[in-house]
């Protein structure tokens, strides 16, 4: 029974395959697989809007939206059906058609990103044998597009946030991949099917998951401050902060080109998500073995909410970082402790399993981490603050 | 310890976050239109008209002098007095003004109206949902919308109301005072030489 | 000639043209962007995994990037260039047709493409690792020298001097 209801999407497939004729079977067998994962992260963007801003509010003590529907969930139909009737404007001296494939561009590449992520057991929707390669190249798409809209609207508070943006995703990316080349080291493999499948073990009770090693627990906290910076998401959204550069790259855009603009960065947020769950948390396995009864599809979305949870706690609780804070950051620490987690990581392969090589690995990557953020902390040098004031 | 700081404040918006649920003094929202805050004594809105006793015609205070009018500084009250009498709180005939017109969306709710007023006939409603979807129309209130009781007074500004119900009767009772003791006095007049000189029959014949 | 790569040719062939023949700058990278994902494709389309996504990540991700910050950082928002056609070029047409037909000729008859096509390698990821690590080791640490030569030359131009700011 708890097998069936764990592959019950993968037999709905197959019954509804056997439908079709033969000609038509590898284009029915892609739109099967594509259709159910452009309807349920769409669906998820609205839900995160509205979770969101109530989580937000409650945060600042205040009530989220709580007038559309039971309890204010009804607000992204509202919100949909704003964007979608407000006029479209297009400045005059625009580049028009490069203006139009900008946000098509990012809605693209953000969903080209599912593809390779292992949403259940048996469940992707492309099996590569480079999978996290090619998810990693699509990322890379995304800055274009962000360049693409902020060059097109002619417009230098738009120029000057594409810049930025691109800079801070550039330097970002370096980081995001050194900190999944540690899972790829021990797993062997670039699949994500099969990182997924070592992870899927129990000894007793707890998991095997990449979490719970030294390297894995380094590597996920670079992983998610990285992920946060390519998403453009608080503390790391000066890009696109609303108060300091308006809006930034997507300043000029209105009406449903600005949902997609935000379709698509929430889509990457959950992309990377979902990537950070592969890779470290085990993908659709359950946390104990006794839960795994519950099923992998399941598991999986319930990470997915944990981690967007804390995407929302973390915005609502850090002030944004400036940008030379931002590139401060990524090149002097997150890089330097990436590459300490590799090397660690080697070394955990190679010694001998228990509390030895815990204490190594740890003391390897802990004192580094506490000398390099005391050398930068007394680097920073606070300028003498003269305050004037009016007489 | 790294990372100190932002741990500790990942603690407080969390205890934010869920002390937002247990305790209720935490969110200090007023969600309109369901609870209002309720308004202190001294609020004022727009004017409205007083009227004592049940009827809003005959009770009507305000006589039409139109110092109201010429004292208002956008200029938002009209009036036009009436050509007959009525009478008033003490009986005597007095005028009433036959149209009184206020122009909400020209008001400013100065209170100068209020101030000038000798008869204590115009006082400031404390009434704010007004909203109309006529522009011109809808916001002209006439003397019939104006008009609220001196109970209604009561209820929204009660010290005023009752200090001004305490002057009134004051001149009232003035007013009868006087009007008795003259009373008194002239039967007495008459009275008196009737008495001291010979009985003088009704009819006026002497005999 | 599958179809496939009929149309995946049509769309490089058609990217790097329009590079070559925009008028404005943007949309020359932008096309040129268009010509390396149509490679990429190819490259996928061969079964080349690990060298196709590479190419995106490298080519679209990085090349592309640098081509248009350069132009970000030095042309003003231009003026459309007229197009650069010269009155020789049907002379040019011909050198270039001669020059296609001589490499045709070469490639056509070159040892390489005489052998009867073999089986497709399986060549996953893992097979090209080793063989970096195993074969080709001395060529992959001569190239991180390289790059590291690079990026300290990069930082030393960029870097603002101290005797520049007093």
């Amino acid at each position: 029974m708890t097998q069936e209801a764990d592959q019950i999407f993968v037999l709905a497939k197959h019954w509804l395959m056997g439908y079709v004729p033969a000609v038509a079977q590898p284009i029915a067998s892609a739109v099967l697989s594509i259709v159910p994962v452009l309807i349920a992260f769409p669906l998820l963007f609205a839900i995160t809007t509205v979770l969101e801003r109530k989580g937000l509010g409650r945060i600042q003590n205040r009530y989220g939206p709580n007038r559309t529907g039971p309890a204010g969930f009804f607000q992204p139909i509202a919100d949909g059906i704003k964007s979608l009737t407000k006029e479209d404007i297009v400045p005059l001296t625009a580049d028009q058609a490069v203006h139009f494939l900008a946000p098509v561009l990012l809605v693209v590449a953000a969903f080209l990103a599912y593809a390779v992520l292992p949403i259940g057991r048996n469940m992707v929707i492309v099996n590569l044998n480079a999978g996290v390669l090619f998810f990693f190249a699509v990322g890379s798409v995304v800055e274009l597009s962000v360049f693409m809209a902020g060059w097109s609207s002619r417009s230098k508070y738009s120029l000057l946030g594409a810049m930025r943006a691109i800079a801070q995703m550039i330097s970002y990316e370096v980081p995001l991949v050194l900190a999944s080349v540690v899972v790829i080291m021990e797993a062997g493999s670039l699949s994500t099917v099969s990182i997924v499948e070592r992870q899927a073990g129990y000894t007793g009770i707890w998991p095997h998951w990449y979490l719970f090693t030294p390297w894995g627990l380094v590597g996920f906290f670079l992983f998610m401050v990285a992920a946060t910076a390519e998403s453009n998401r608080s503390p790391f959204d000066l890009p696109e902060g609303e108060s300091e550069i308006i809006a930034g790259y997507y300043i000029e855009y209105s009406g449903f080109k600005f949902a997609l603009f935000f379709l698509g960065e929430y889509l990457g947020m959950f992309a990377t998500s979902g990537m950070a769950i592969t890779l470290f948390l085990g993908g659709w396995a359950a946390p104990f073995s006794f839960l795994t009864w519950i099923p992998s599809y399941i598991w999986f979305f319930v990470k997915l909410l944990t981690l967007i949870g804390f995407f929302i706690w973390i915005r609502g609780t850090l002030p944004r970082l400036r940008m030379d804070q931002l590139m401060n950051l990524a090149w002097e620490f997150i890089l330097p402790m990436a590459l300490l987690n590799m090397l660690i990581a080697g070394i955990w392969h190679f010694m001998q399993p228990g509390v030895v090589r815990w204490l190594v690995c740890l003391a390897i990557v802990a004192v580094p981490c506490i000398l390099l953020r005391q050398g930068l902390k007394r680097r920073k040098k606070f300028q003498v603050r003269t305050y004037r004031y009016a007489d | 310890m790294v990372g100190e700081g932002i741990l500790k404040g990942m603690v407080e918006t969390a205890r934010n976050f869920l002390g937002s649920y247990v305790e209720k003094e935490r969110l200090t929202t007023v969600q309109y239109p369901e609870e209002r805050i309720p308004q202190v004594e001294a609020a004022r809105n727009f004017p409205f008209l007083v009227y004592d006793g049940p009827n809003w015609q005959q009770g009507m205070r305000c006589v039409g002098c139109q110092i109201c009018e010429k004292e208002c500084p956008p200029k938002c009250i009209f009036i036009e007095k009436s050509k007959d009498k009525k009478p008033d709180a003490v009986g005597k005939p007095q005028f009433y003004p036959a149209v009184f017109n206020i122009d909400i969306s020209v008001c400013m709710s100065c209170q100068i109206c209020v101030e000038v007023c000798p008869f204590d006939a115009i006082k400031m409603d404390v009434e704010y949902d007004l909203p109309t979807d006529d522009r011109f129309g809808g916001l002209l209130l006439n003397k019939q919308k104006l008009s609220k009781s001196n109970e209604y007074y009561h209820e929204i500004h009660p010290t005023e109301a009752s200090a001004v119900d305490g002057a009134l009767a004051e001149e009232r009772a003035k007013v009868k005072a006087a009007a008795d003791a003259k009373a008194a006095a002239a039967p007495a007049k008459p009275l008196a030489p009737a008495t001291a000189a010979s009985p003088v029959s009704p009819t006026g014949e002497t005999k | 000639m599958t179809l496939t790569f009929l149309i995946l040719a049509a769309i490089t062939v058609a990217g790097t043209a329009a590079a070559m023949g925009m008028r404005n700058a943007v949309h020359c990278v932008l096309a040129l962007t268009v010509g390396f994902a149509g490679v990429a494709a190819l490259y996928l389309q061969l079964d080349a995994q690990f060298v196709g996504l590479t190419q995106i990540m490298v080519y679209v991700g990085a090349v592309a990037i640098l081509a248009v910050f350069a132009i970000m950082m030095t042309h003003t928002p231009a003026p459309e260039q007229p197009p650069a056609f010269s009155s020789h070029w049907i002379l040019g047409g011909l050198v270039a047709a001669a020059v296609f037909a001589v490499l045709a000729w070469a490639i056509g008859s070159s040892a390489v493409s005489m052998q009867p096509l073999p089986a497709e390698p399986a060549v996953g990821v893992q097979q090209i690792g080793a063989a970096l690590m195993d074969r080709y080791v001395l060529p992959l640490e001569i190239m991180g020298l390289l790059l590291t030569a690079a990026l300290i030359g990069a930082v030393v131009i960029a870097m603002d001097r101290k005797e520049d700011r007093q």
